[in-house]
């Protein structure tokens, strides 16, 4: 059965997009993977790796460098870049540097991320770096490869500055990377004569997992030759589609639950589209479109009201029963910032009558619950059955509503409620 | 005249007795809409009855196509079904194919998305993850209220459904010729410039609005279109100014994406093309008022 349109859904925490703007408001959700999970795929798909584990305590480290031959590249894992150059990646010689690399390394703070864990990976003597990727050409509605011989951390300055450097071929959906397409891209990337081939294969085999694993991107960075000549993928990126999860059942256990806010945990525990901000003004809104812009018209607003701000990003979907509407404030009165509340609902499907009950209904049932109902509410309902929605919350008469008509006026009245 | 949707199109809905399908079928059928038919292969030759309108379901679109002379078809099947709804629309070549479903994966979408662009793109897709079409006082495919407004003379196109509403709602004493929610998917059929272009030659729009939001480059691109090709006055509004700003994952998207994605930029764009961009949804009704003598 299709959801109806903006009706809330068990969603992923809300992420980001791939090609780098923004947080994505629109329930798309990316499950953007660690470096030893991207391993994992790539070695299920054939992809050549180094044998590596992850550990989370550093006497762990002891028994995986044994397995390893002793030595062992210590690697953090954080969902950030620059992570070699600040300390994150050691050389140990034997089990007992491996302990110690791997104590210095486990709660590292790099670029705000804590580090909780750590891949050991095997060592090779890497003669070449290049890089290669596969991804979504949103502008071009297809899928797009890239690839260059000359990888490593520079990739965006050689992007940048020698584009030529850097080959992009456009993958067609259906046809996918053959074998004649894989050597299109090696041999546009000027791979080696001797390389084609192999490089070619890694292609194919990383295609498999783009494809198979509902990528939205695969990238690899550094693609390596060892001093024996051997490509191998020593560092991956992997972002996958979570709209894909009813045939990927195994990417649910991927996603990294710790580092969710506990407020978006909450509300995604609840199946609510909620993304926390730093703000004073509580949101809720039908549509992820209306309540980006209700971000925006309350961001307006308070510049005139002690410049506060949206405390949230909360989409209710098209649905808004009492239920939900309970859920949403509750995730929103228990966040310790939010000052007030600004409800704004545009009834097209949904039935403003339906959305004045669900707020009605939602404060008695939060005060029945013994939880904090303090914070004013600014509502204003617009569309399907405005008046009658009106007119539900005028008779409720409840200390802590009050409407106003247009969404500008109410973005104000929030804002100046929050500033106080 | 209005684009892509007049009171001559005849409407099939793919998924037409499932939940959804129902409720929005009646519902287009409240708002005038010429539905003939509806596809369901377990359920052909049965009729769905809607508040005294029998309407008949058919094996395939193909089948409905041949037996009703359907020239639309609205999409209401499951994500995990979607793909195959598509295909199936775009092997008929049924002009028109509206994809309501949201939560598609983008693997799917690319490839429905390529194959009707191989088989010579003879099938217009509108979305996924769209509210539709409407062309007020003609035909309504897909879920947009219809009592909202009236027939005008406003062209509407939007990325957001609740945005569309809004703006047609704010916009109701004037009235419009068609509007379009082409959805905020990372892939989608008609875009932004597809419904400029339809809205410059069609004889019954005077003004369009356009609706975008944050993220990809489709605004940007619509501004370069709109600076070579429309003559009309363009009217627009970008959603999520202050939304926060997204990370990297890797370097890929960072080299691929030739625009920041911000509203700032979007806007920045548009009004280089002669667009005049609203701050609000209120100020954007107001800016297109004033070409109209409003």
């Amino acid at each position: 059965m299709p959801r109806a349109p903006w009706t809330p859904r068990p969603r992923g925490t809300p992420t980001l997009t791939n090609d780098r703007e923004t947080t994505d408001l629109r329930g798309r959700t990316r499950v953007d993977l660690f470096e030893y999970q991207a391993r994992d795929l790539f070695a299920k798909h054939d992809v050549p790796v180094l044998a590596g584990e992850v550990i989370e305590t550093p006497e762990a480290a002891r028994g995986v460098a044994e397995r390893l031959g002793g030595r062992a590249v210590v690697k953090a894992q954080v969902k950030t870049g620059g992570r070699g150059k600040a300390g994150g990646v050691k050389l140990a010689g034997d089990p007992a540097e491996a302990v110690e690399k791997a104590g210095q390394i486990l709660g590292m703070d790099i670029k705000g991320h804590t580090v909780h864990k750590v891949m050991l990976a095997a060592t090779a003597d890497i003669a070449e770096e290049y890089y290669v990727s596969f991804l979504l050409d949103r502008t071009n509605r297809t899928f797009l490869a890239m690839a260059s011989v000359e990888g490593g951390v520079e990739i965006e300055e050689v992007a940048a500055t020698k584009p030529e450097a850097l080959a992009k071929i456009p993958v067609d959906a259906i046809e996918g990377v053959t074998e004649a397409k894989a050597r299109e891209i090696a041999e546009a990337a000027k791979f080696p004569a001797e390389l084609i081939d192999q490089v070619a294969h890694v292609l194919v085999k990383l295609w498999d997992v783009f494809v198979r694993e509902d990528a939205l991107l695969v990238e690899v960075n550094p693609l390596v030759k060892t001093a024996e000549g051997k490509v191998i993928a020593l560092d991956g990126k992997v972002s996958l589609d979570a709209n894909a999860a009813f045939r990927q059942p195994e990417h649910e256990a991927l996603e990294d639950k710790a580092a969710a806010n506990p407020l978006e945990a909450a509300a995604k525990a609840k199946g609510l589209n909620y993304v926390k901000l730093d703000g004073q003004v509580g949101i809720i809104g039908n549509g992820a479109g209306l309540v980006m812009s209700t971000l925006d018209v309350v961001a307006y607003a308070g510049e005139k009201h002690s410049d506060v701000k949206p405390a949230n990003f909360l989409d209710i979907g098209g649905g808004a029963s009492a239920e939900v509407m309970a859920n949403g404030l509750e995730i929103i009165l228990g966040d310790p910032d939010v000052k007030s509340v600004f409800v704004n609902v545009f009834g097209g499907i949904t039935a403003c009558d339906a959305v004045a009950n669900g707020i009605v209904q939602a404060l008695e049932l939060l005060k029945s619950k013994g939880e904090d109902v303090s914070k004013p509410l600014v509502v204003r309902l617009d569309g399907n059955n405005a008046e009658l929605g009106r007119k539900i919350l005028n008779d409720a008469d409840h200390p802590l509503v009050q409407q106003v008509d247009t969404m500008d006026g109410a973005a104000d009245k929030a804002a100046e409620l929050a500033a106080n | 005249m209005a684009i892509f949707l007049t009171k001559e199109s005849k409407v099939i809905v793919q998924g037409m007795t499932g939940s959804e399908g129902q409720k929005h079928t009646k519902r287009m059928l409240a708002s005038g809409t010429n539905i003939v038919g509806g596809v369901n292969p377990r359920k052909a030759g049965t009729t769905v009855d809607f508040e005294g309108t029998e309407v008949p379901v058919f094996g395939g679109v193909k089948e409905a196509m041949e037996q009703t002379g359907a020239d639309v078809t609205v999409i209401f099947v499951p994500e995990k079904f979607t793909k195959d709804a598509v295909i199936e629309a775009v092997d008929a070549e049924i002009p028109l194919a509206v994809v309501i479903t949201e939560g598609i994966a983008v693997h799917d979408t690319a490839y429905f998305w390529d194959y009707a662009t191989q088989k010579g793109g003879r099938t217009r897709i509108v979305g996924p993850n769209c509210p539709g079409l409407i062309t007020p006082g003609q035909s309504n495919a897909g879920i947009i209220p219809a009592d909202i407004t009236k027939p005008g003379r406003i062209g509407l196109v939007s990325k957001s459904g609740t945005l569309t509403y809004q703006m047609m709602y704010e916009l109701r004493d004037i009235g419009f010729s068609t509007c379009v929610g082409i959805g905020g998917d990372p892939v989608i059929g008609t875009t932004h410039i597809d419904a400029l272009k339809a809205f410059q030659e069609d004889a019954d729009t005077d003004l369009i609005v356009m609706i975008g939001e944050i993220g990809g480059d489709a605004e940007e691109r619509a501004a370069d279109f709109i600076k070579e090709n429309v003559t009309k006055p363009v009217v627009g509004y970008v959603a999520g100014f202050t939304a926060p700003e997204g990370k990297t994952m890797g370097h890929a998207g960072a080299i691929v994406s030739g625009s920041s994605g911000t509203a700032q930029a979007k806007k920045e764009a548009l009004e280089a093309a002669g667009v005049k961009v609203g701050k609000t949804p209120s100020e954007t009704a107001v800016l297109a008022r004033r070409p109209l003598g409003g």
